[in-house]
């Protein structure tokens, strides 16, 4: 049985639980208390991740910490269709990696100052994590819009979404939490309300899903 | 804006005891940060748990000396006053009873003034859209008459006879019940929530919201936890059920605009199931509570 290392209100245990929900993977859910607990801080915890940070999957023998690494490999090795992480496609694979990293982006940006604002990180500098994900919310607004033109509904060109729309997905959704609303990004709005209608899509406090119409 | 011109504006603010943290997260000897009514504070906890509280910056005199804050413990949370309290904390009498379950569930920084999210916490009609699932479902949407008085006196409001229709009420619940709750708002900034308890029909559970309000549109929520559970069996797990629930309010109350709550009563349209928030509103025009408040139009 797979495990996974979580935290309700955390956007990257949000995308295992997301990508594992709509893959229809089983799971046992092992709840870290991240805040105000500071149980990612523990010794016993630090053994399992040394940079103490969730998430954290276990598979049998592999442990994976990094959401984006875990996302690649519960697709590769769970995903039949092969549509989330096309490992057979180089020039689609390579896309959906430079994705990946730009998903990357929006956790150090958007995330850190949803952290700032909601859980007093102090420490982050507020107006630089905002301007930073405002910078990258541009990029994939005018991506979205040019793709949206072409007649395309995802990231990648194609009938299916990605992995590049699942990680992109929640620290955009939960952005307005650090103070970056997502009003002048329509492309960006339009592109969050077909992903919440995936077949398996799921909430978080913070996430709801589409409306019924 | 100079401390003591705020403390004119915001003399009803300014006088009155206002949590600034838990005492639970805390770590001995580590001095942290926070506002108060806008004004930052340093405080710090000593190995006994005494906790000691003073401004910085311009504002605090003597520039040598620490301009130490009043300040109390009371129900794990440390309580401060900037200006002279004109009224002691008010008392939950169940926090002395000894079979209680006490804990802080979380405290949350959320975008928002102190009285929307006071005004949220009262509101029931939201349960089966935001907390689908856990306080409410549906098709059971329906908030039944219920009663709200406020008591000058005791300058307290009471809403009594709430029921609704919750899937899974606390914790400890197994099925889906009418939970009967009272809600009481005894500070401007605070109110406590008494709730059937699963454990006890003769008793209730006491969920409070104690409000810091950072600034007039900046808030840290914590959840203040009182109940009986025996069943389960760490206290994390209280908490992160609770942390759920403040989790899903949270972008509920950060899209609220205005951020401050208006007082007029023109300027935001209520129904029938919004008795307290309206009861609520003319409390604080009552008291002359400005902060974080649109006052009537004049």
């Amino acid at each position: 049985m797979i495990e996974l290392y979580d935290f309700e209100l955390s956007g990257n245990c949000y995308k295992l639980r997301l990508l594992m929900t709509i893959l229809g993977i089983e799971y046992t859910p092992k709840m870290i208390d991240f805040f105000p607990g500071n149980e990612h801080q523990t010794d016993e915890f630090l053994e399992i991740n040394p940079l103490g940070q969730l998430p954290v999957l276990c598979d049998g023998e592999v442990t994976l910490r990094d959401a984006q690494a875990i996302l690649t490999y519960l697709a590769t090795k769970y995903d039949e269709s092969g549509q989330w992480y096309p490992v057979t496609d180089p020039a689609r694979l390579g896309l959906v990696n430079q994705w990946l990293a730009f998903a990357d982006m929006i956790t150090s940006t958007a995330s850190a100052a949803r952290l700032h604002d909601g859980l007093f990180y102090h420490w982050i500098d507020i107006n630089k994590a905002r301007a930073g994900a405002h910078r990258l919310f541009q990029v994939l607004d005018e991506h979205l819009w040019h793709a949206e033109q072409d007649g395309e509904l995802w990231i990648l060109p194609g009938n299916n979404p990605t992995l590049a729309d699942l990680a992109c997905f929640p620290y955009t959704m939960l952005a307005s939490e650090g103070g970056v609303p997502l009003t002048d990004y329509p492309a960006i709005r339009r592109w969050t309300d077909r992903f919440k209608r995936v077949p398996g899509f799921i909430p978080m406090p913070g996430i709801f899903p589409a409306g019924t119409a | 804006m100079l401390s003591s011109q705020k403390s004119e504006m915001y003399p009803i603010a300014y006088n009155t005891w206002h949590v600034i943290s838990a005492t639970d997260d805390l770590v001995p000897g580590k001095v942290e940060q926070t506002y108060l009514l806008g004004e930052p504070l340093q405080f710090v906890i000593d190995d006994t748990g005494k906790p000691t509280v003073w401004r910085v910056g311009p504002q605090a005199e003597p520039k040598n000396a620490r301009a130490y804050v009043n300040t109390q413990l009371r129900y794990g949370y440390i309580w401060c006053v900037l200006g002279e309290p004109t009224k002691g904390i008010f008392e939950i009498p169940e926090y002395s009873e000894p079979d209680r379950r006490i804990m802080n569930a979380l405290s949350v920084g959320i975008n928002t003034s102190p009285p929307r999210a006071v005004e949220n916490f009262l509101d029931m009609a939201h349960f089966p859209f935001v907390h689908d699932g856990i306080l409410g479902e549906e098709p059971h949407t329906e908030v039944v008459e219920y009663q709200v008085d406020y008591n000058e006196e005791a300058g307290e409001i009471w809403a009594t006879d709430c029921k609704f229709y919750q899937p899974k009420a606390a914790m400890a619940s197994t099925e889906g019940v009418m939970a009967d709750y009272i809600y009481r708002v005894p500070h401007p900034f605070c109110a406590v929530l008494y709730k059937s308890s699963p454990e006890d029909l003769e008793r209730m559970d006491v969920i409070s919201v104690f409000v810091t309000p950072l600034d007039e549109e900046h808030i840290k929520a914590h959840l203040a936890i009182c109940i009986l559970d025996t069943t389960t069996e760490f206290d994390k797990d209280i908490r992160l059920f609770q942390q759920t629930i403040l989790g899903q309010d949270k972008p509920i109350l950060e899209n609220q605009m205005p951020r401050k709550l208006p007082l007029d009563v023109r300027a935001e349209t209520p129904i029938r199931a919004d008795k307290s928030s309206i009861i609520y509103r003319r409390y604080l025009r009552d008291i002359g509570l400005r902060f974080g408040t649109i006052p009537e139009a004049t």
